[in-house]
């Protein structure tokens, strides 16, 4: 053996996508621009206006809205990767039964698709920020030092999404998980207006979502701001979601594949 | 004599309550090609799982090439070649690209996996296809891309579930073809099928298998010789006349059986059979004489048709 196994998952999915690469270039790159240009710019307008920058730490809602978007966007990428290729693997195309057949064992393949998503993550963080620093929301530099963070928060996202996805018997649960979790997640996480604006009752609630944390940490390292939770706590939380999601995935993938 | 390529004593398979393999012996020695012949739900996708090491035995004991499935799987796969019953290619990717992710995940050196496309592509009949992506071939050529895909790693055992299943009978004939030509060049062939035809066109040696268990083995002409007489009378009649006549035909052949559309009579000697039947006044309204088959075979042992 030469190469390591999940390396050769690795690669196969890179194979895959080189294939598929056209239709999601454009959605990653039309998605921040059309974001930021509606709220960023459209709504952040009014926003503006209304608070002077008072409200958002002195900051306008565009530089404000930036980097929590990109955390944002690298949680629906993450959860995205994991959900419906990982079910077509499984059961649709049943071409996770062909590696299995193979020397890779559950645990690389496992680790090896989230490893690809890793990759995955780093593009479209990258390219997020390429919009971002266009629009002159954040900085190039600054925004490229928020890369890591919102491919963390990807990832903390991605491994308990193959765990969840690899107990599914169809696609109900997918379609469930996306309107009753990212979406309400995406709107409520301190992306487009802080948690502090919710009811008493919720915000803790947000706290303890991944995405908040995704969302703090990212603003933090773009913007030089304080974030709320400190950073190593942040960085851990997301960190222990991607650890314990990803052996929590190997056992699920594990007790469905290999029957 | 060299020792068998598999080995299973007591093989048995279990999902919760329901028992898939129920305690089933067998060999498979090197270079022959050694068939599971049975109806779907017979047992003999799971077997092939376990043979395959990616689906663990609940019980008995499984040897394959020399090695322990539980404790060896990836050594053992490393060297098996894996035809599933549906095509799991990658759809998106060209004929050449699978096969050369499928060389990637055995850990081929690149030029190695380079060499063997070209030959596999050939062999498969699929040179001219290579750059076309999976989802614009047919149903044979997927199923030949899934064998050559099987053989990138030039395995000491084929393992192949259904192979021809929802093929055009050209297309079976042309896959024959190729495993014909596996098996001549001495690779280690395993077969599941509900086709008799299949199992006698592939197999040196078989076993019947039926809801779990083995219920026969041997080669098919052996299976035939044992549990069926040489020939075959079969007769199909007006629907009206269809009671009277198994009554009136009571005794006149080595043994008859009566199927919802025909009635088979098993004889040694089919003209006499014909005359004894005309004698006996039945008059069928179709008539056909046939020499047994596996399936007649199965019949015999079941009391169940291959295909129902």
């Amino acid at each position: 053996m030469r190469t390591p196994a999940f390396l050769r998952v690795v690669e196969g999915e890179a194979r895959v996508y080189r294939r598929v690469w056209r239709g999601s270039v454009i959605s990653t790159f039309l998605n921040p621009v059309l974001f930021l240009a509606a709220m960023g710019l459209g709504l952040g307008r009014l926003v503006d206006e209304r608070t002077a920058g008072a409200g958002l730490d002195g900051l306008t809602y565009l530089a404000f809205l930036a980097p929590g978007l990109l955390a944002a966007t690298a949680m629906q990428t993450g959860a995205g990767d994991s959900s419906w290729p990982v079910m077509a693997g499984i059961k649709w195309r049943k071409t996770y039964d062909a590696v299995l057949a193979t020397p890779v064992g559950v645990a690389s393949l496992t680790v090896g698709h989230l490893a690809w998503v890793g990759i995955r993550l780093v593009f479209v963080s990258v390219a997020f920020v390429l919009v971002m620093a266009a629009f002159g929301a954040v900085g190039l530099a600054a925004g490229l030092t928020a890369v890591p963070a919102a491919v963390l928060t990807g990832l903390a996202f991605a491994a308990p999404m193959v765990a969840y996805t690899a107990g599914l018997k169809g696609e109900q649960g997918l379609t469930s998980m996306f309107r009753f979790g990212i979406v309400p997640l995406f709107l409520f996480s301190g992306t487009f207006f802080p948690v502090s604006q919710l009811p008493d009752w919720l915000e803790p609630l947000a706290w303890v979502t991944p995405l908040w944390h995704g969302v703090e940490l990212s603003r933090s390292v773009a913007l030089g701001t304080v974030p709320v939770p400190p950073p190593w706590l942040s960085v851990a939380y997301l960190a222990s979601w991607t650890v314990g999601g990803t052996w929590l995935a190997v056992v699920r993938m594990r007790r469905r594949l290999v029957t | 004599m060299r020792s068998p390529l598999v080995t299973a004593r007591a093989l048995t398979k279990r999902f919760g309550d329901f028992t898939a393999v129920d305690g089933i012996d067998f060999d498979v020695h090197q270079g022959e090609a050694f068939g599971f012949l049975g109806p779907n739900g017979a047992g003999k996708s799971s077997t092939m799982r376990m043979i395959g090491a990616v689906s663990p035995i609940s019980g008995g004991t499984l040897t394959v090439l020399g090695l322990d499935p539980a404790a060896d799987g990836p050594a053992i796969r490393a060297r098996l070649g894996v035809v599933p019953q549906e095509d799991n290619l990658d759809q998106e990717l060209t004929v050449w690209e699978n096969l050369y992710i499928y060389g990637r995940y055995f850990d081929l050196p690149r030029q190695v996996i380079l060499e063997r496309i070209d030959e596999l592509l050939e062999f498969a009949q699929l040179t001219e296809r290579r750059n076309d992506t999976v989802e614009h071939l047919s149903g044979g050529m997927k199923r030949r891309l899934t064998i050559a895909r099987g053989l990138i790693n030039q395995p000491d055992l084929l393992l192949l579930d259904e192979p021809t299943t929802g093929l055009d009978p050209q297309a079976r004939h042309a896959l024959w073809d190729r495993l014909y030509r596996l098996k001549q060049r001495g690779v280690t062939l395993i077969v599941t099928t509900h086709y008799m035809d299949e199992a006698e066109q592939l197999c040196d040696r078989l076993v019947i298998m039926d809801k779990g268990r083995i219920v026969a083995e041997g080669s098919p002409r052996d299976l035939i010789a044992r549990y069926s007489p040489r020939e075959v009378v079969e007769l199909r009649l007006a629907p009206d006349d269809h009671d009277r006549a198994v009554a009136s035909l009571d005794g006149l052949a080595r043994r008859i059986e009566v199927l919802p559309d025909r009635i088979l009579l098993y004889t040694d000697d089919a003209e006499a059979t014909i005359g004894d039947v005309f004698e006996r006044g039945v008059e069928p309204e179709s008539m056909l004489t046939r020499r047994s088959t596996l399936e007649d075979v199965f019949l015999r042992l079941t009391g169940r048709r291959l295909m129902d």
